[in-house]
């Protein structure tokens, strides 16, 4: 049996704003196997982005474990949680954050300037990524030349190019038009199915949920 | 008094920015007005001359002497009401970089003539009765730390040889511009040594300073006097103090000019400082500026904003710059007194800061202003970045 | 590593902020080049006037030639050193020289200046092998007759060939204009020294000037003559003579220049932390979506530092290329050492580009640190939250 990609116990988070503490997650448990396509839902404001951050190793709890990809993510250092995210981690946010100065190319293989792949390997893994998201044609654009669903698969293809065994959506669909919307889960299904990429989406569309294999909700900080 | 206040509000939305603005500004005015001090005091010899007073030196140029004897003949001069000479010494003091200047005088009526060197009734008569007696100026002797009765050896450049003297007086200003860092030695102990070793050069002196009756006749006199010594071994051209101090100042003209280029260039910077400052406002409130429009606020508003805004920075830093010059500029003042006894600011100088800010504050807004009106307001509503 | 083009497209797109710092950090740049330049040009322009073989001989602690006095026993003392090379006919390459200033109009501003009036020997031309007569002749009648410099011509009034100009009680006219490759003696009138010394009553030399047949001769030389009682004299190698003329006015021009550059730079390095203020400002949220691709915050801090470095390089660049324009500029100026007009260009040396541009990257390096600490320092989720 494959390990876990994400295990979760205990798990508590606050912000303190002048000592008075804001509770946002409390004693999450949730164990996420390899391969799944998670929806988490939830009314606004439930601390879904603040569990996905966590799981980014973008934030730290103020108490729990949390075991993503088989590393105890708050007992990284800073250093390493870094490389430890470039290597494990896909992420795909709900406004795209493209960096607007760059190509679709450029945008792509920021995460490969990571590694040790060469310039060749890099240029295969790149294509390789927007041939997958459908914009191979498109790579010279930049950002701002492209249409939103388009632009949130160049952001698909940045987050898959490293191939990380976790993609961590939030809310990818809620800036986008149906027809986008259904292009982008549509691509969603084809990783987790065909490149067996674990995915969690963070979502507000129950038709975006439907389109996961397991939904689950999150209000006030607790997982029901 | 609304719009005062929406002014102040919007200088204050980014803090950092607007501080370092003022900041910048302040450091730029402050600079341009150094260097407006600098040139002042670059002139402050000349404008320290007296209107009274003309000085007759040898025609072909300054390094050349004049005869001695041609004092009796300048006295007769009518308007002429007193004579005395100097000698430029040029001796070096230990060591070359220690330059300070120094003046062989006739000891008789120097001080006479010269009032505005300050001097002890009694440390003039010990002057007048020891030959190598010398006067120095208060900053020359903090300089060096010199006592009345040290003795003191400056070695010739232009009178060859080791020169002993000692100190028997030290002398102040009577003005703020007045050089108080002159070496004053009498010009006939010099003049025996010359008769004895080099007969050729005795009873040559430098030049000549004439007091005149009447500043209004100075012109008249100064060309009887060169009338007097035309054609002859050595003619004269004699000129105001001014003219004279001057003619010094002018060597050196292209410095000045130099000078004069690098403080409109800081100009340059400050403007470009608070242009690009301004510029960064304008193009974060475009979509404002165009919301305010659609609830009838016409372009003459808008215009009132960014010009009082960039005014509101320009006029705080000009005010920080002004009282920056006036401490830093007199702080220079003090560190350079040996050398520029009339270094401090003055009320031109302040006043050009603020003027000069002012019209950076405008100059500054041009372009936002531009911006602002001309950009349509729906285009100004759909900019988001 | 944040590839380069992220750092230099930014600086692209947001034209108008970048524009003005560069041009700040430019006119700080130029300043800075601008009064080294002229330093520089000064001290091209002596130094050119010495040749590594040649030797002068002043008076002691004279200074210059202005002060020295040498007479004619001490002239023929020191002609007599065997040390003297000798020209294609056998005599000594040695001259005695006397020099007095003059006092002459501007053509300019008709404002006054003081001319190097030179009384030279046949062999003085044979020890300047770089003087040339450009236009006109040699003087024939020594008595009436000099010749003029290149940039004394051009600059003042009665220098100009075929025109006439009064001093030393006598009417001269130029028939010659020499050219002495922009050394300091494109800036004298040269006459016959015999009828010199005679229109100004000046029995006495004022320097000599020798070649050396084998310059490593030099030390024991000036040692020899240097304590022979009966030659109150200093000799030094003519190079050297001329290249300590430009000292007082470079000291000068370097404690200015340096203190008006670092005032100066002040505005530019506001600029620019105004600039990358804004910058991390802007690009906040990208700064979270690098880091949360998995840059570290030395990835960070490195591009916004650097974009802040190459904003002010370019400053550097543009400054150094106006300033670099400065060389056909013509500068006349007193020189304080010798109290005579002396004629130059700015020059431009690989020192000076070399230190302009260090001086360039250092503004931009101060400027940017500050505002790239806070880039690095943003917590990768607030950043994201950013808009
Ligand atoms: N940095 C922070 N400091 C203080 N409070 C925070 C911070 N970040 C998030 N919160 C609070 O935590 C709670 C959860 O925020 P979170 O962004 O996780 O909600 P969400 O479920 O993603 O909501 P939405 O659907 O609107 O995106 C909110 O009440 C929010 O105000
Ligand atoms: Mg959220």
């Amino acid at each position: 049996m494959l390990e876990p990609a994400v295990q979760i116990s205990s798990l508590y988070k606050s912000y303190y704003r002048d000592s008075l503490e804001i509770p946002v997650l409390r004693n999450i448990n949730l164990e996420i196997p390899a391969g799944a396509f998670v929806a988490l839902m939830g009314p606004s404001g439930s601390g879904k982005s603040t569990l996905l951050n966590l799981l980014a190793g973008i934030d730290q709890p103020t108490s729990g474990s949390l075991k993503v990809a088989g590393e105890e993510v708050s007992r990284l250092s800073e250093r390493d949680l870094a490389k430890w995210r470039a290597r494990h981690i896909g992420f795909i946010f709900q406004f795209y954050n493209l960096l607007p100065v760059l190509t679709a190319y450029e945008n792509v293989e920021l995460p490969l300037l990571l590694t040790h792949l060469s310039k060749k390997e890099r240029k295969e893994h790149v294509e390789t990524a927007l041939s997958i998201v459908g914009l191979a044609d498109r790579m010279k654009h930049y950002p701002r030349q492209l249409s939103g669903g388009q632009e949130q698969r160049v952001a698909i293809a940045r987050a898959i190019v490293s191939d990380p065994s976790l993609i961590l959506a939030d809310e990818p669909t809620g800036d986008l038009d149906k027809q986008s919307a259904e292009d982008i889960l549509h691509l969603l299904s084809r990783l987790n199915e065909e490149y067996g990429k674990t995915i969690i989406m963070v979502t507000h569309d129950p038709r975006a949920a439907d389109k996961a294999k397991t939904i689950r909700h999150l209000d006030k900080g607790e997982l029901t | 008094m609304k719009v005062f206040r929406l002014i102040y509000k919007n200088a204050f939305r980014h803090k950092l920015r607007t501080f370092l603005t003022v900041l910048g500004l302040a450091l730029a005015v402050m600079a341009f007005g150094l260097i407006r001090t600098f040139i002042t005091a670059w002139y402050s010899g000349a404008e320290a001359a007296a209107p009274d007073r003309l000085v007759t030196r040898n025609a072909v140029s300054i390094i050349f002497t004049l005869p001695i004897s041609y004092k009796e003949q300048i006295l007769k001069i009518d308007g002429v009401k007193d004579v005395t000479y100097a000698a430029w010494f040029g001796g070096i003091y230990v060591d070359p970089k220690n330059f300070f200047p120094q003046y062989a005088v006739d000891q008789s009526n120097f001080f006479t003539l010269f009032p505005e060197f300050i001097l002890p009734p009694e440390q003039f008569e010990e002057f007048k009765e020891e030959r190598k007696a010398v006067i120095v100026g208060r900053r020359l002797a903090d300089r060096f730390g010199w006592k009345i009765g040290d003795p003191i050896t400056l070695i010739g450049t232009i009178y060859p040889g080791d020169w002993d003297f000692v100190i028997r007086g030290v002398y102040t200003g009577r003005d703020v511009n007045t050089d108080e860092t002159a070496f004053i030695m009498r010009f006939d102990y010099l003049d025996e040594v010359m008769r004895r070793d080099s007969p050729g050069r005795a009873g040559q002196i430098g030049w000549y300073a004439l007091k005149i009756d009447d500043p209004n006749r100075s012109a008249e006199i100064a060309k009887q006097v060169d009338a007097r010594f035309k054609n002859s071994l050595a003619e004269t051209l004699t000129e105001t103090e001014k003219e004279f101090q001057l003619s010094f100042i002018q060597m050196s003209s292209a410095i000045i000019l130099g000078l004069r280029i690098v403080s409109f260039l800081i100009i340059g910077v400050i403007l470009l400082v608070l242009a690009n400052t301004m510029a960064m406002t304008a193009r974060e409130r475009i979509s404002e500026h165009a919301f305010m429009r659609t609830l009838g606020f016409r372009g003459y508003h808008l215009v009132g904003l960014i010009l009082g805004e960039s005014f509101f920075m320009a006029i705080l830093g000009g005010l920080i710059g002004t009282a920056l010059l006036a401490v830093v500029g007199n702080l220079v003042g003090i560190a350079l007194s040996q050398f520029f006894p009339g270094f401090a600011p003055d009320t031109v100088a302040y006043l050009l800061c603020i003027g000069t800010a002012l019209l950076v504050g405008l100059g500054a807004s041009i372009f936002p202003i531009q911006r602002a009106l001309r950009i349509k307001i729906v285009d100004g509503l759909r900019v988001v970045d | 590593m944040i590839p380069i083009n992220y750092t230099l497209r930014n600086i692209v797109k947001h034209k108008i902020t970048s524009t003005l710092t560069v041009l700040g950090v430019s006119l700080v740049v130029f300043v800075f080049a601008g009064s080294m330049m002229l330093s520089q040009g000064l001290k091209a322009t002596l130094v050119a006037t010495g040749s590594d073989e040649n030797v002068v001989v002043i008076r002691k602690s004279s200074q210059t030639e202005v002060q020295s006095i040498l007479n004619l026993e001490q002239a023929q003392l020191v002609s007599t050193t065997p040390e003297i090379a000798r020209g294609g006919d056998g005599s000594p390459l040695f001259t005695n020289e006397i020099y007095v200033l003059i006092s002459l109009d501007k053509r300019s501003d008709s404002s006054a200046a003081n001319v190097v009036v030179r009384g030279v020997t046949p062999q003085s031309l044979a020890l300047r092998p770089n003087i040339r007569i450009v236009e006109g002749r040699m003087w024939q009648n020594a008595g009436s007759e000099i010749i003029a410099g290149k940039s004394a011509a051009e600059r003042f009034t009665g220098c100009g060939l075929g025109e006439k100009v009064r001093f030393g009680a006598r009417e001269w006219t130029v028939v010659g204009i020499f050219d002495a490759q922009s050394s300091g003696f494109d800036s004298e009138l040269w006459g016959d020294i015999d009828q010199m010394m005679d229109a100004f009553r000046r029995p006495v030399y004022s320097s000599l000037t020798f070649r050396m047949a084998d310059t490593t001769q030099f030390t024991a030389m000036k040692a020899r003559l240097e304590n022979d009682r009966r030659l109150p004299v200093e000799v030094l190698r003519e190079k050297e003579y001329y290249a300590n003329q430009s000292r007082t006015i470079t000291t000068f021009l370097g404690i200015t220049g340096t203190v008006i550059s670092l005032i100066f730079s002040l505005g530019a390095i506001v600029g620019a932390m105004i600039t990358m203020y804004a910058a991390v400002a802007n690009r906040t949220k990208e700064i979270g979506t690098l880091r949360a691709l998995g840059f570290g915050r030395m990835s960070i801090l490195f591009v916004f530092f650097m974009e802040s470095v190459f904003i002010s390089f370019a400053g550097g660049i543009l400054g150094l290329g106006a300033a670099y324009f400065l060389r056909f500029v013509r500068v006349s100026t007193t020189n304080w050492d010798t109290f005579s007009e002396i004629a130059f260009n700015f020059a431009i040396s690989p020192d000076i580009v070399f230190s302009a541009l260090i001086f360039a990257v250092a503004m931009g390096m101060v400027g940017g640190f500050l505002p790239a600490v806070r880039a690095a320092r943003l917590k990768i989720v607030d950043s994201l939250r950013a808009v």
